[in-house]
């Protein structure tokens, strides 16, 4: 038997193996401590523009993203200027410029150009980026308890990627023959005619997509990995369950469209036929291409993204409002297990439901039977969620926050856009209401009242934690009350104009056609007046959320790390504002579920913050292994 | 509920409608029930369960389990109104009559912005078409070396269709995609270049004097969309031979010299290759 030497370290004798270990440690400890020193020094331009935090990227994407949300707004604004008085002259439509509101009257080809990016700038630049980006980026490490995203410098691309998408779109404004025209579904061989501006959509939307995928990953990587001791599956809160099965939506759906638009991007630039058939004739010269294509081909590849797509839109904002309704009615959300099966069953069917956006095509009877009863099944576990956020309400100590204000409208207002889906979906009605502005009303009600005012339920919620400042509670009623007024006063009556068979996207509203005169002038008006309703109750939240932040930003904090007595790490293991490197003081340990509020198990306060101990003191923490090296 | 969507709804007056009508109307029941219900039950508690009344909320909430059976009942009128409804009338839009029924067969060719109508004649054989004869004159590039094309009638954006009598309408464009919706018909299908979908409806009542049945078009298809409608005027029989006689006089000479050709087609958009 080899005799042990001992090796003196400080005052310690130790064995040489302990004393390798021990100095290994000693090194990675001095290491450590000279980054965490450099991050400090971290110059300006890493520390603000190219941060790898994720609580930095997470407002970055919020703030670009809801500026891009007013853009997207401004654009309908003008549009329906048009819609309520055709033809009429506005100064506000000469910031179009001559060439497009010659003398303040919209030309049809500008009105064609505010609607394709009215649709692309609030889905893929404002709606995705503010509820995965800004919101997801955020909260769900700080949920799960990890320190960060597993990725930084992926997390970092990501954002990166989006805002030059955002701005090459944008940029396309300047064009003399202006953006893209044909539609945020970019239709060929209508886009692949169009002028330069829809390359620059092409190109933008390239981009936006590999922003997607990087954030994606980024997302399922360390909902995976990085969850905190104790934290396993069925103890996630349910926001980020739905961040999860929205990240697998993005990185699966994502890439069809990808491929897509490279190749229309081929139609356009090298003149191949992916998207164009033989013998196209436009104003009456033969198109010389190749042809051989089909048109169908992008809207199987475009729909394929785009319905799962719609998911995407939804599953983060039920997230958001599962969150703020368990808050205040002080109680666990009903039918956790359900919600989360639903949601996964939801994620898996909406790769399956595509081709109910091409009823009309010309399909058979087999496929379109196919397609209806996928449609119809995709309905159950909507149904299932939103039941499950109505029943947790029963029971409860509802205390109207104005966060639990924007999600208590989410409700029935989620309702109206899930049920008027019902007539589109099957083939048959749909034959009448496909591409009215029945379809216009419906996803409007599922996005607009729907996961916006999800979204704002999460700003006014999540404010505080951002910036340690509350905003203000008075003028949050203000923006409510008249948002939601206003909102339905331009979405309900679309349905009635679209029963009217008042086909979307027109110029005048359907002022050129007998069936419709009579509705559109009827409705039009009123409908654009609430819109500029709309726009006027936006400005308190615009005030308030800068006026608080700006506050914030001069150090007037106001609130504790736990304003809303929550649950959730989020609230529960964090200070407000929290901590710039690395979020948590000490890594929490999870003991239970995400909801426990009014537990039986709680003594003194009515909720039970996951991480807290209860009855047993802490377990004593093994000390560290490594001994201390003088 | 048939009856007061049908005050929004534009009149109906083909042989299928009243059945895509009376499923709208049914889907319409379901979701007002579900509304009203869930409505209620909203108001209710957010009445009842207000922090001020109910200052201590219950741990467990709803123990009952009636949801799940709601949640059922819910699946199941869904899948009585597609199986028993919805594909049904799909089978019933989608397959052609028969030639015993003696349909009237013609070609709808969309373009930006107006729709030819193309009828056979009276040999019922479409006549051969050639992209390179397109002209201004001869919108379709029909081929007049070829004796089908003799008797062929093209008119622009006039669809003359006989009462009662089926019509089967084969669809495709030009150019870019459109859709060709008779909102009078329950009728709309994609117009798409390089396809050619075939759909059948039958008209129950002739155009009155004071009636405006149009072609509207659905689907985005450039500066003009807005304004791209054509006439449909459902006749009589002896109408509709009339009708024909007269285009037939016009086009012998030259195929289709239709004036409205030059007005609707002056805005052109350019292709950018």
């Amino acid at each position: 038997m080899a005799q042990k030497r001992q090796i003196r370290i400080g005052d310690q004798y130790l064995y040489a193996r302990d004393a390798e270990k021990a100095l290994r440690e000693a090194l990675r400890v001095a290491e450590a401590e000279e980054r965490e020193h450099a991050a400090h020094q971290e110059p300006w331009i890493r520390r603000y523009v190219f941060s790898t935090d994720h609580k930095w990227i997470g407002i970055q994407y919020g703030v670009t993203a809801l500026s891009f949300l007013l853009f997207g707004f401004c654009l309908m604004i003008l549009m329906r200027l048009q819609l309520g008085w055709p033809g009429q002259a506005f100064s506000v439509m000469k910031v179009l410029g001559e060439n497009r509101a010659p003398g303040g009257v919209l030309l049809p080809e500008a009105y064609n150009q505010l609607g394709a990016m009215h649709g692309t700038i609030m889905v893929f630049l404002a709606i995705v980026p503010l509820a995965v980006g800004a919101f997801g980026n955020y909260l769900v490490p700080l949920q799960i308890g990890a320190p960060d995203m597993a990725f930084p410098k992926l997390n970092m691309a990501s954002y990166w990627c989006y805002l030059p998408g955002g701005l090459i779109m944008l940029s396309s404004f300047a064009l003399k023959d202006g953006t893209a025209a044909s539609g945020w579904t970019s239709y060929p061989p209508l886009s692949d005619i169009a002028t330069r501006g829809q390359t620059f959509w092409l190109v933008g939307m390239i981009f936006l997509i590999t922003s997607s995928l990087l954030g994606s990953v980024n997302f399922i990587v360390t909902i995976v990995q990085l969850r905190a001791k104790g934290m396993n599956f069925m103890r996630l809160p349910f926001f980020v369950w739905a961040q999860f099965v929205t990240s697998f939506l993005l990185l699966l759906a994502f890439p069809p469209l990808e491929a897509a638009a490279v190749l229309q991007l081929m139609d356009r630039v090298a003149h191949t036929s992916f998207f164009l058939p033989s013998g196209l004739v436009v104003s009456g010269t033969p198109l010389t291409v190749a042809g051989g294509g089909n048109p169908l081909l992008w809207q199987h590849l475009f729909w394929f993204l785009a319905h799962p797509e719609v998911y995407v839109l939804i599953l983060p904002a039920m997230g958001i409002v599962a969150e703020v309704i368990a808050n205040n009615t002080r109680k666990p959300l009903w039918g956790y297990r359900s919600m989360v099966s639903a949601t996964i069953f939801l994620g898996f069917m909406s790769f399956v439901v595509w081709a109910h956006h091409m009823f009309l095509t010309g399909m058979g009877t087999i496929i379109s039977s196919f397609f209806q009863t996928t449609t119809m099944i995709i309905s159950i576990p909507s149904v299932i969620i939103l039941s499950a956020l109505f029943l947790s309400l029963w029971g409860g100590s509802i205390r109207f926050t104005t966060p639990m204000m924007f999600a208590l409208a989410f409700l029935p207002m989620f309702g109206i856009g899930g049920l008027t889906g019902l007539p589109l979906g099957l083939a048959a009605t749909d034959i009448h209401l496909h591409d009215t502005y029945y379809v216009i009303g419906h996803f409007h009600y599922v996005v607009a009242p729907g996961t916006i005012f999800a979204m704002f339920a999460g700003i006014y919620y999540w404010f505080p934690k951002i910036t340690g400042r509350k905003l203000n509670d008075f003028w949050g009623r203000v923006h409510f009350w008249g948002s939601f007024v206003c909102i339905n006063g331009i979405f309900f009556p679309m349905f009635i104009q679209g029963l009217a068979g008042i086909s979307r996207r027109l110029y005048d509203g359907g002022m050129q056609y007998a069936h419709a005169r009579e509705v559109a002038s009827q409705t039009n008006p009123f409908m654009s007046m609430s819109a500029i309703g709309l726009l006027i109750f936006q400005i308190p939240f615009i005030v308030n959320f800068f006026w608080n932040a700006f506050q914030a930003m001069r150090g007037k904090v106001t609130v504790g790390s736990n304003p809303w007595e929550a649950t959730t790490l989020d609230w529960a293991a964090t200070s407000s504002p929290p901590l710039r490197h690395g979020n948590f003081e000490v890594m929490p340990i999870v003991r239970r579920g995400p909801y426990e509020y009014n537990s039986p198990e709680a003594t003194n306060a009515d909720y039970l913050p996951q991480n807290a101990v209860v009855e047993q003191p802490a377990p004593v923490l093994a000390p560290p292994t490594a001994p201390v090296v003088a | 509920m048939k009856e007061f969507l049908a005050q929004y709804m534009p009149p109906d007056y083909s042989a299928h409608g009243p059945q895509l009508d009376s499923l709208n109307a049914y889907v319409h029941w379901l979701m007002l029930i579900l509304f009203v219900f869930w409505g209620a039950y909203f108001l209710f508690v957010l009445w009842r369960f207000n922090a001020n009344r109910n200052p201590k909320a219950n741990y467990h909430g709803m123990r009952s389990h009636w949801s799940t059976y709601s949640e059922a009942g819910v699946a199941i009128v869904e899948a009585v109104l597609l199986i028993g409804f919805s594909i049904p009338a799909w089978y019933r839009w989608t397959n052609r009559p028969g030639p015993e029924t003696n349909p009237l067969e013609l070609r709808i060719v969309a373009e930006q912005f107006a729709w030819n109508a193309h009828y056979p004649g009276a040999d019922g054989i479409f006549g051969r078409r050639d992209v390179k004869l397109v002209s201004s004159t001869n919108p379709l590039g029909l081929d007049m070396t070829d004796p089908h094309a003799k008797d062929d009638v093209v008119a622009l954006n006039q669809l003359h269709l006989e009462v009662n009598r089926p019509a089967i309408i084969h669809i495709t464009s030009k150019d870019v995609i459109h859709s060709f919706f008779l909102p009078v018909m329950r009728v709309k299908q994609d117009a798409i270049p390089g396809m050619d979908v075939a759909i059948h409806f039958t008209p129950v009542k002739a155009t009155g004097p004071d009636d405006h049945w149009e072609i509207a078009c659905a689907q985005l298809c450039g500066l003009g969309h807005y304004r791209m409608r054509g006439q449909l005027t459902v006749d009589t029989k002896s109408g509709f031979q009339a009708w024909m006689k007269s285009q037939v006089a016009q086009n012998s000479p030259a195929p289709d010299t239709n004036p409205v050709q030059a007005a609707t087609t002056s805005s052109p958009t350019t292709p950018h290759v």
